[in-house]
């Protein structure tokens, strides 16, 4: 095809920029699918329970994304500060990940354990009063605001769509069990969401108040198990070398 | 293109592609008078342009770079290997060589890091705690190193001196230790992490009860009080439905093991006495602090998250560097 006809025709010239920037990601990407190595293979990574789904849910929505990331490079300045490089199995269960790049405040990859629930829900209120050069906003509303779990079910059923293992059945809960074990797989499964939800919030009193179930208790039990899922005193120091 | 370019080529000069500039043969295209030729790209450009795909082919040769089916290509083999040495899970070091690759080069980094520090924290492990406080030199590391631990791991709770949020975490620079101030008591509450549990009271002992224990408790360090109801207040603190004193000890200045209060000092965790104006405020917040109880105290546990070298190298930097160690 000459070049002019292209020049002078929009919407061939469209369809041909389309195909030659697909190509592009396609060569980068589908491969991905097929290399084994891609996702290590390590235990303990696990779907998020129905609160740390809706705590997630909420991290997007406020748009923490923006200033932190949650991916730590094979970086020798970031495993000093921030502990073990992230890994590709640690955000299988993402949809969407939320490595980010923009690092206006710290990587979160690991944070999980790292602080109390009283220092997390305190630095989410007014982070100035305990980091006095923070410039991280206030979201003193999260802890007034009481959880909307309403549509957890149907939250989790969208996941399960894109192929996070959430069951629906006794049979897709009993291969749960199996893979996750049954401390795991009990809240995996869709039709006891609400009730887990409203379960872990009560013990784990996230926000500190345990008189009410708010979207604090949701974001800090997200924070909470942040990078917390591998145990990497089980593995040889150099155990991840071999998948890339 | 406006529309002004279309009349001037297309109807004033059809065939201006034939018509040359300089020797140059135009477009056709004219704006304004300004014509666009056909230049050959320059050779330099050229070149340069067909070194990057040269470059290309080098890099398949050094790098990861091709997917097939399974797996990828990983450089010719021994051409651009990496070799270091990692610790595995029995203890053991092995030395590796691998193709390129981010991972293998994040382990080099790390082994020339500890060949830098090594014989610093070899140092550090090896010499007894009050020695190491000794050798000034040692001491230089401990603080440098200890500065950049502390603000990563400890700094948003105790703040970057180590002083501490009243009703929030200790100060650490003061000379008053509720856990004990020894190097192994120090070094035990930052492997293990503590959290203060003193029970809530307004079910065991009555609001009148409580309201004389306060009082009791703020004589304790000199602050203004109803000193017949601190007499009464000192009945229930040593009353074994409140038994106050199990954990603060008779003497009401703390145990060491249970991480509770000294109460006879002038230094509060929990609510800024000192500060407070009111003599009813005052009273208020502690009564609040006794009706309520308290296990909001979490200091996290680190030993997941630092190396044992690390740890001991922040207790002399707590005990040392921060100046409040005996
Ligand atoms: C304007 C940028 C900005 C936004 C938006 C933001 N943060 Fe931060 N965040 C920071 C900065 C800067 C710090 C470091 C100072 C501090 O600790 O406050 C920080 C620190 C943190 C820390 C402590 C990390 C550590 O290891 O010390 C957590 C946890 C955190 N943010 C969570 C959140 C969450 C959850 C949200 C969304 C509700 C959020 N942040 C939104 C800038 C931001
Ligand atoms: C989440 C907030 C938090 C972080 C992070 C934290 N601490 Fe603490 N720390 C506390 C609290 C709260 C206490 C008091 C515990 C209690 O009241 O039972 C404490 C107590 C201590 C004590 C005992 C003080 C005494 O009077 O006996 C030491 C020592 C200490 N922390 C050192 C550290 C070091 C070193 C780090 C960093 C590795 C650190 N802390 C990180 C909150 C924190
Ligand atoms: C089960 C043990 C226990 C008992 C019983 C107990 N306390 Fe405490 N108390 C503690 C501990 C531990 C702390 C420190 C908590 C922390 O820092 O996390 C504390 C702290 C306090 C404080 C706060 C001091 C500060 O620095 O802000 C006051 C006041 C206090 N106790 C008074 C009392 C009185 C009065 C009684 C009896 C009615 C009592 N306590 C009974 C364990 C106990």
């Amino acid at each position: 095809m000459k070049h002019d006809k292209i020049e002078r025709n929009l919407g061939i010239l469209l369809v041909l920029t389309m195909v030659a920037i697909s190509v592009g990601g396609m060569v980068e990407i589908i491969p991905l699918f097929f290399i084994k190595e891609t996702v290590e293979k390590v235990e303990g990574v696990r779907p998020y329970k129905p609160l740390e789904l809706r705590g997630r849910d909420i991290y997007i929505r406020e748009g923490c994304y923006l200033c932190h990331s949650q991916m730590i490079r094979p970086f020798r300045d970031e495993a000093l500060r921030y502990g073990h490089y992230s890994l590709a199995a640690e955000s299988k269960y993402d949809h969407p990940f939320q490595w980010g790049s923009k690092r206006t405040g710290p990587d979160l990859a690991r944070v999980g354990g790292k602080y109390s629930n009283d220092w997390q829900t305190q630095h989410l209120i007014a982070p100035r009063s305990l980091v006095p050069q923070s410039v991280m906003p206030n979201y003193p509303w999260l802890a007034t605001t009481d959880l909307d779990y309403s549509d957890i079910n149907l939250r989790m059923r969208a996941l399960r769509k894109t192929g996070v293992p959430y069951s629906e059945s006794q049979a897709e809960y009993e291969r749960n069990v199996e893979e996750f074990g049954a401390d795991v797989a009990k809240y995996l499964h869709i039709p006891d969401a609400e009730k887990n939800l409203i379960g872990q919030a009560q013990q784990g009193n996230y926000d500190t108040n345990p008189d009410k179930l708010t979207e604090m208790d949701a974001l800090v039990a997200y924070l909470q198990m942040l990078g917390t899922l591998v145990d990497f005193k089980k593995y040889d120091d150099d155990y991840f070398v071999k998948f890339r | 293109m406006s529309q002004e370019t279309k009349t001037n080529s297309a109807s004033n000069e059809p065939k201006s592609r034939a018509r040359k500039a300089g020797g140059v043969p135009s477009t056709g295209h004219s704006w304004d008078g300004i014509e666009e030729l056909t230049n050959q790209l320059p050779r330099w450009w050229v070149w340069a342009f067909y070194l990057t795909a040269i470059f290309t082919v080098v890099y398949w040769l050094f790098y990861p770079a091709w997917p097939i089916g399974s797996t990828y290509t990983k450089g010719v083999p021994g051409l651009n290997s990496i070799t270091y040495t990692a610790t595995q899970v029995d203890g053991t070091q092995v030395e590796k060589t691998t193709h390129w690759n981010m991972r293998s080069k994040f382990m080099v980094e790390m082994n020339e890091l500890h060949a830098a520090q090594k014989q610093w924290f070899d140092k550090v492990a090896a010499t007894p705690f009050d020695q190491i406080a000794q050798d000034a030199e040692l001491m230089q590391f401990v603080t440098s190193a200890g500065k950049t631990l502390f603000s990563d791991n400890c700094a948003p709770c105790h703040q970057a001196g180590g002083q501490g949020v009243i009703g929030f975490a200790p100060n650490l620079t003061d000379d008053h230790w509720q856990y004990g101030s020894s190097y192994a008591q120090i070094q035990d509450v930052i492997v293990h992490g503590r959290q203060g549990y003193m029970p809530p009271f307004k079910e065991i002992i009555t609001d009148d009860e409580i309201t004389s224990a306060a009082h009791y408790v703020l004589s304790l360090s000199g602050e203004p009080h109803d000193a017949a109801s601190a007499e009464l207040g000192a009945k229930v603190f040593k009353s074994d439905t409140a038994a106050c004193y199990a954990c603060h000890g008779a003497d009401a200045k703390g145990k060491e093991g249970l991480g509770s209060a000294n109460l006879t000092d002038k230094i509060w965790l929990w609510a800024n006495i000192p500060e407070i104006e009111d003599a009813d405020e005052k009273l208020k917040a502690v009564k609040n602090i006794i009706a309520g109880g308290l296990n909001r105290g979490v200091m996290p546990a680190w030993e997941d998250r630092l190396k044992p070298d690390q740890i001991k190298l922040l207790t002399v930097y707590v005990h040392q560097g921060l100046g409040g160690g005996k």
